[in-house]
């Protein structure tokens, strides 16, 4: 599985080394922006560097088009800090996916997330085709192909293989509930690597889930981060809670949201957002807390979009810095 | 069945701007089931544009015919001697229907007055479903019989997206998740060990994915050569 030059490591990105050393890892999250402006994407970085062990890129997220993940994760790499990127089988088939995934490589890229992908009616283009030609746990073998040299259609891939440590999506808080682990089962029998989770905002079925994905021996087969990150209002936790297919806030967390600002007058805008972003930004904490407590987890994902600021204090509160180097 | 849906009456108005006489052919199998385009359909939609269109100062006259299936040239060739004298035929069968009409009769204009949504059934009075993409490689036997590729907002074959939720699909609060649907299904019949195994990347080169479609049966068309 090793590769030359890898000192023993499958790909010998940095994410890859903090999993294997046993340390709690830290990942976050940068959304490219909707435009061309690398600065965008440098100033953003500037927020996540020495925080975060790597830093995932998002794919047209939401369906909404920005610059593309790839790009976005080579800047990162200039900017020395280590991407993850995300793809979604929404946009691409299975030519251009791997058409990418070699042009990411060439670009330096060795951690990838593959995605479904939100529907494009979410979107600013709902009147896209989208594609689905390969769901996402046959996007996981298709890279692990690429992993050992081979095209999905059996041809080989000239120069050789190209390792690249796949990750993968777990939503604790899809339905069915029951089919969930399972679904992750899957996942790892694909060959994901690593497993990122939706946003945890219901400890207990996220514990429950856990507790099933012990019991399957499946934590041992692939590293498990859970997904958390910080509320910015009691309207965005109300938002969540209502609005977002797949999620699941319990009332804990929009109550404290709201708590937060009692007493503050509407009228004091200020004052609201800094109470909310005070409460939010210790809410995470307290989340980071939880999660470390729970068997099966060896690292969170922090989904700080469009509030980078906020992963700084996050993870010098948890305790979780200075982030861990290699040579 | 193949559904269908009556274009708006504004459109098909548009549509038949240029014409002064027109023939409008409905058709009785599919779309009379669906109750878009049969002999009654035909009737109303007929009658309202010879109103609308004596409102509008510019009448367009109207003759109705409706056949049993406007996908076979053998229903169709009847038509043949009845169409002298009009400007256009607007068809109120399905794509395949308006496609066989205009085939048949080249020096004719013929126009689509439905727009033909999928294949699928009537779930109670009123309301119609998607049931099948005819991808051309049925799955069904895996699925318990129900169709991700049609009724999955992203064709997944090996699971539910994060998206589902109490049994609804995310793009839709009307639309139930078929991936739910398939493990209630599986699960009732103690089955769930099925929906374990990795279904691998689906070969489209038997959907519409490998270009326009075609069955030929050898031992058909043998007959009709030997006599």
């Amino acid at each position: 599985m090793t590769q030359p030059g890898t000192n023993g490591y499958y790909v010998g990105s940095n994410l890859e080394k903090v999993l294997r050393s046993g340390q709690f890892v830290v990942t976050g999250e940068l959304g490219p922006p909707q435009g061309w402006k690398r600065e965008d994407i440098e100033r953003k970085a500037k927020l996540l560097k020495g925080i975060v062990d790597a830093v995932n890129l998002t794919d047209n997220q939401t369906a909404i088009v920005r610059m593309s993940s790839i790009a976005a994760g080579r800047i990162l790499i200039e900017n020395g800090l280590e991407p993850i990127i995300q793809m979604t089988c929404r946009d691409r088939n299975r030519l251009s996916m791997q058409s990418d995934l070699l042009g990411a490589y060439a670009l330096g890229i060795r951690n990838i997330l593959a995605l479904s992908g939100d529907h494009q009616n979410f979107g600013n283009h709902p009147f896209a085709k989208n594609v689905h030609d390969i769901d996402s746990l046959q996007f996981i073998q298709v890279i692990r192909g690429l992993g050992s040299g081979t095209f999905q259609c059996g041809d080989k891939v000239v120069g050789g293989p190209m390792p690249m440590l796949v990750g993968a999506a777990a939503n604790p808080f899809g339905d069915p509930f029951e089919f969930r682990p399972l679904r992750l089962a899957k996942k790892v029998a694909a060959g994901a690597h690593f497993v990122q989770t939706q946003l945890i905002y219901d400890m207990d079925r996220f514990r429950k889930f856990m507790e099933k994905v012990v019991e399957m021996g499946l934590h041992e087969k692939v590293c498990i981060l859970a997904g958390v990150g910080p509320l910015k209002s009691s309207g965005a936790a109300r938002y969540m809670r209502d609005k977002v297919p797949g999620m699941i806030v319990g009332d804990y967390y929009v109550n404290e949201m709201e708590r937060a600002v009692a007493g503050i007058p509407k009228e004091d805008k200020v004052g609201r957002r800094d109470a909310w972003q005070k409460r939010g930004i210790e809410l995470c904490v307290e989340q980071i807390q939880q999660v470390r407590e729970i068997k099966g987890v060896v690292g969170i994902h922090i989904m700080a979009i469009e509030w980078e600021e906020a992963v700084k204090p996050i993870v010098e509160r948890a305790g979780l810095l200075p982030r861990p180097t290699f040579n | 069945m193949i559904v269908a849906e009556q274009k708006p009456l504004a459109e098909i108005k548009e549509i038949l701007e240029d014409y002064r006489k027109v023939l409008v052919v409905g058709c009785g199998t599919c779309v009379t089931v669906c109750l878009a385009g049969g002999e009654k359909e035909v009737a109303i939609l007929a009658s309202s544009l010879r109103m609308a269109t004596r409102l509008d100062g510019h009448p367009v006259a109207m003759d109705e015919a409706t056949v049993q299936r406007q996908c076979e040239w053998e229903y169709i060739d009847p038509l043949r001697e009845r169409l002298d004298g009009y400007d256009a035929i607007l068809s109120l069968g399905c794509g395949v229907g308006v496609q066989t009409l205009a085939e048949r009769f080249p020096n004719k204009r013929v126009l689509p007055g439905l727009n033909t949504k999928f294949m699928g059934l009537p779930t109670e009075q009123g309301v119609w479903e998607e049931r099948c993409q005819a991808c051309g490689d049925c799955i069904l036997d895996l699925t318990g019989g129900i169709c991700p590729i049609a009724r999955c907002s992203k064709q997944l074959l090996n699971g539910p997206c994060g998206g589902s939720q109490r049994g609804k699909c995310e793009v839709s609060s009307e639309t139930s998740c078929a991936w739910q649907l398939i493990y209630d299904r599986m699960a009732a019949r103690g089955q769930l060990d099925r929906l374990l195994q990795i279904q691998p990347a689906k070969n489209w080169s038997t959907s519409r994915d490998g270009g326009p479609r075609r069955i030929i049966r050898e031992d058909l068309r043998a007959l009709k050569d030997g006599d």
